[in-house]
């Protein structure tokens, strides 16, 4: 069944604030996650092995590298779950 | 020699020990002859022999942010919150980054997060272990992120010496400074090993008091019925400056960091030499670096672990290193109330130390029941000792597995 934009980005905005400490009011779809959102490579391998786990989807290596946004993030998981 | 040569002061001090999650209230329970040992919950050690530990007063989550508590290793979370202290004591000074430098050492390192990690790797798979595995364990790690904290570009340092590291590192720091590589350095020693395995390693070692029963009484150096260490967890930091710094600044001088002497044993992985020649050597040679009289040294921090061969070995190491004068020296075991911080030990003992000579008062040692009759130095029991006025000095050392002594010599700042 296809998550709503919306439900992603919730999930999302939950992982970060586990992952980076930061007040969940700032993940929003535009910000950028190593500059906006104290998310680093090491942190950003976190994030990605936990949306993995909660929307059931595989995120490859290469499409990771490619997501500098929140945006980038939400998109791909909608598209394929 | 010295009179030439750049002096190193001390200006700021931090530490979290099993005695208080800060410098004030440790020495306040210190002077108080306070044990910091404690059973550990039941479940943590399923089949060691020992049960108990001098575990850290203050929960680093009580003070530092979740997202710090989950990337960095708990070593490296007492390192932070040392230095953090110990640069507020020293004013938070605006310094030139590519002069502040870091020396901070750890005897094992993240020990606690490999295990960890260990065991989701076994119960999950790899995908699982944590991308902050390696700079989490990495026995470097507390000084490197001491160093992003502060900025420091005169060089991030990590002496590995078992218990004396912590006590190398502010000598390698005071050296830093000497050979004009550092204005200022954020020195000390951490350790966080309070788990079944190396808790298991070293009760193999027979090194572990097994005293179950009585914790608080466990760590008693000198006593004839002292029967091992107790592992204790946390650390020390001091902000070391060269005076001249510290003066332009307008610092608050706790003291001077006046000399080292570093040796090594060369005859066993982890007995004391019987001989103490190691030790003695070391003294001398600290003696000799710090150009401070004999006369002026009052008062000694000394490595006395508890265990039954190395208290004796170190007291006739230090009287055949100080000869008739060692009886005017009075001789503090402060791990009888903090239990051994292995690589912090050295750090928060040289703290210890500059408190003594700032306050004029050594600390107590507790748990002396009956005096051991081979050690012949004068020992502070019970309650704290005034230390005279004047100018005077003060001793701390300590040795690690591998035969490594270490010994670091103080003098009050007039």
């Amino acid at each position: 069944m296809a998550l709503t934009q919306d439900e992603v980005l919730a999930g999302i905005r939950d992982i970060v604030v586990e992952v980076a400490g930061i007040d969940g009011a700032q993940v929003a779809m535009d910000k950028k996650f190593a500059d906006d959102l104290e998310v680093d490579s090491l942190s950003m391998v976190e994030v990605i092995v936990a949306a993995e786990e909660k929307f059931s989807v595989k995120i490859p290596d290469d499409e990771v590298t490619k997501m500098a946004t929140v945006a980038d993030a939400v998109n791909f998981i909608v598209a394929h779950s | 020699m010295s009179n030439s040569r750049t002096r190193v002061v001390v200006t700021g001090l931090g530490a979290t020990t099993p005695l208080g999650g800060d410098v004030p209230s440790t020495w306040e329970a210190l002077l108080a002859g306070k044990s910091g040992a404690r059973l550990l919950p039941e479940g943590m050690l399923t089949s060691v022999n020992v049960k108990f530990a001098a575990t850290i007063a203050v929960e680093p989550a009580e003070v530092m942010k979740p997202v710090e508590i989950r990337r960095l290793d708990r070593s490296e979370q007492f390192a932070m919150i040392a230095a953090r202290e110990a640069w507020a004591d020293a004013g938070s000074p605006e310094v030139d980054k590519e002069r502040l430098g870091v020396v901070i050492a750890s005897g094992i390192g993240g020990v606690t997060t490999m295990l960890e990690q260990y065991d989701i790797l076994r119960e999950k798979g790899a995908r699982l272990v944590s991308p902050h595995t390696v700079p989490m364990l990495m026995p470097n790690g507390p000084a490197a992120n001491v160093g992003l904290e502060f900025k420091a570009q005169a060089g991030v340092h990590t002496p590995v010496s078992a218990c004396a590291s912590g006590a190398e590192a502010i000598g390698y720091a005071m050296e830093m400074i000497r050979l004009g590589r550092a204005d200022i350095v954020i020195a000390g020693g951490v350790e966080a090993a309070v788990h079944e395995l190396p808790m298991a390693g070293f009760a193999a070692m027979k090194a572990l008091s097994t005293r179950n029963d009585d914790p608080a009484k466990a760590s008693r150096p000198y006593d004839k019925d002292r029967d091992g260490f107790v592992l204790g967890e946390g650390g020390g930091v001091l902000v070391l400056e060269s005076l001249e710094h510290a003066q332009a600044r307008g610092a608050t001088i706790y003291c001077e960091l006046a000399g080292q002497g570093l040796t090594s044993d060369g005859y066993h992985i982890a007995a004391p030499d019987p001989s103490g020649s190691g030790v003695t050597r070391a003294v001398k040679f600290a003696l000799r670096d710090s150009g401070v009289d004999l006369s002026e040294v009052v008062h000694l921090n000394a490595h006395a672990t508890s265990t039954p061969a190395g208290d004796v070995a170190e007291a006739h190491a230090l009287t055949a290193a100080l000869g008739e004068h060692m009886s005017h020296v009075a001789v503090s075991a402060t791990k009888s109330m903090t239990g051994h911080l292995l690589g912090g030990a050295g750090a928060i003992e040289s703290v210890f130390v500059v408190l003594a000579l700032k306050h004029r008062l050594a600390p107590p040692t507790i748990n002396i029941e009956n005096l051991d009759e081979a050690v012949k130095v004068d020992v502070v029991r019970d309650v704290p000792r005034p230390l005279p006025s004047g100018p005077i000095a003060a001793i701390n050392d300590s040795f690690g597995f591998g035969g490594h002594n270490v010994v670091l010599i103080f003098k009050s700042y007039e």
